[in-house]
C-alpha cells in the first residue's frame, strides 16, 4: 500500500485522538480556527481559557517533536510570493472568521456529530478550494 | 490541569498533521488538484479521523459533562445561513491558493520557513477583518 496512505491514515487518528481528549476532558470542538481567534482576542470575559494557548504552542511542539524524533523534514514552502501568501492567509482567516469553523471545526468536530451547517461548510470549502486549483493551474 | 490537557491535545494536533501530510502545502494543493494530476491521500486523514470521531463523540456526548469542565460547549447554530456559506467559500479560495488551512499555517511555523510568518499574521488580520463587518 503506498506509504502516503498509511501516513494520511495514521496522522488522521492522532488529530482524531486530539478531538477526543478536547471533547472528553473539557467539552469542546476542536476548531483551530475558533481557538487562534479566541485565543487572540483581548476583549474577553471568559474564565479558564488558558487551555487555547497552551494548544497552539502543542500545534508548534508536534511537528517539532515528529521532526526530532522521528527524523522527518519539514516540508518546504510552496511559493515564496509574498502576496499569495498575504492574500491567501487573509481570505483564510475571514472566511473561517465568518463561516465559523475550518478543516477541523467543521470537516472533523463538526460532520463527527452529524452537524449539517458543518457538513454543507466542507462541500463548500472544498468545492471552492478544487475550483481555484484548477482555476490557477489553467493560467 | 488544562494547560496540560490543551498542551497535551495540540501535541497530538500538531504531530498529527506533520504525519498525515497536511502540513505540506504542495500535497493538500495536489489533493485539491480533482481535475489534474489528483493526489487522493489526504481524503485518508479527514477519513480516518471521521470513523475514529463519529463514535467517540456518541458516547462521550452520552454523558452529562465533561471530566474537567462544568458543560459541553457545542456550536448553538443550527441553520445554515449566508455567513457560514460565503465564509466557506472564501475560506476554500484562501486555502487553494497556497495550501495551508489554519491548523497547518499555525505547525508550519515549527519549520521556520518564512511563509508560515506571513500567512499566520495575514490570517490574524483576515479574522479582524471579518470579526469588524460581521
Amino acid at each position: 500500500m503506498n506509504p502516503d496512505f498509511i501516513n494520511a491514515t495514521i496522522g488522521g487518528v492522532m488529530i482524531a485522538c486530539s478531538v477526543i481528549i478536547m471533547m472528553s476532558l473539557l467539552g469542546r470542538v476542536t476548531g483551530i480556527s475558533g481557538i487562534v481567534w479566541q485565543a487572540v482576542k483581548i476583549d474577553q470575559t471568559e474564565v479558564n481559557k488558558i487551555w487555547r494557548p497552551a494548544f497552539i504552542v502543542g500545534l508548534i511542539a508536534g511537528p517539532v517533536l515528529v521532526h526530532y524524533l522521528l527524523g522527518w523534514e519539514f516540508p518546504i514552502a510552496k511559493s515564496n510570493n509574498i502576496w499569495l501568501i498575504i492574500l491567501s492567509g487573509v481570505l483564510v482567516g475571514f472566511g473561517t472568521k465568518l463561516g465559523a469553523g475550518c478543516t477541523s471545526g467543521h470537516g472533523v468536530c463538526g460532520i463527527g456529530r452529524f452537524s449539517l451547517r458543518s457538513l454543507i461548510a466542507t462541500v463548500v470549502f472544498m468545492s471552492t478550494g478544487i475550483l481555484t486549483v484548477a482555476v490557477v493551474n489553467n493560467l | 490541569m488544562t494547560i496540560l490537557i490543551g498542551l497535551l491535545a495540540g501535541t497530538l494536533f500538531g504531530a498529527g498533521l506533520f504525519i498525515s501530510g497536511m502540513m505540506d502545502p504542495e500535497k493538500v494543493i495536489g489533493f485539491l488538484d480533482l481535475f489534474g494530476n489528483w493526489d487522493p491521500s489526504l481524503m485518508f486523514v479527514m477519513g480516518s479521523a471521521l470513523v475514529v470521531t463519529v463514535p467517540a463523540f456518541k458516547f462521550i456526548l452520552q454523558r452529562k459533562k465533561p471530566f474537567f469542565n462544568d458543560a459541553f460547549t457545542l456550536p448553538i447554530k443550527v441553520n445554515l445561513d449566508k455567513p457560514l456559506i460565503v465564509g466557506a467559500a472564501i475560506f476554500g479560495i484562501g486555502w487553494g491558493l497556497y495550501g495551508y488551512c489554519p491548523g497547518p499555517a499555525i505547525s508550519s511555523l515549527a519549520s521556520l520557513n518564512t511563509a508560515g510568518f506571513i500567512f499566520v499574521p495575514s490570517m490574524l488580520v483576515g479574522m479582524w477583518f471579518a470579526n469588524r463587518v460581521s
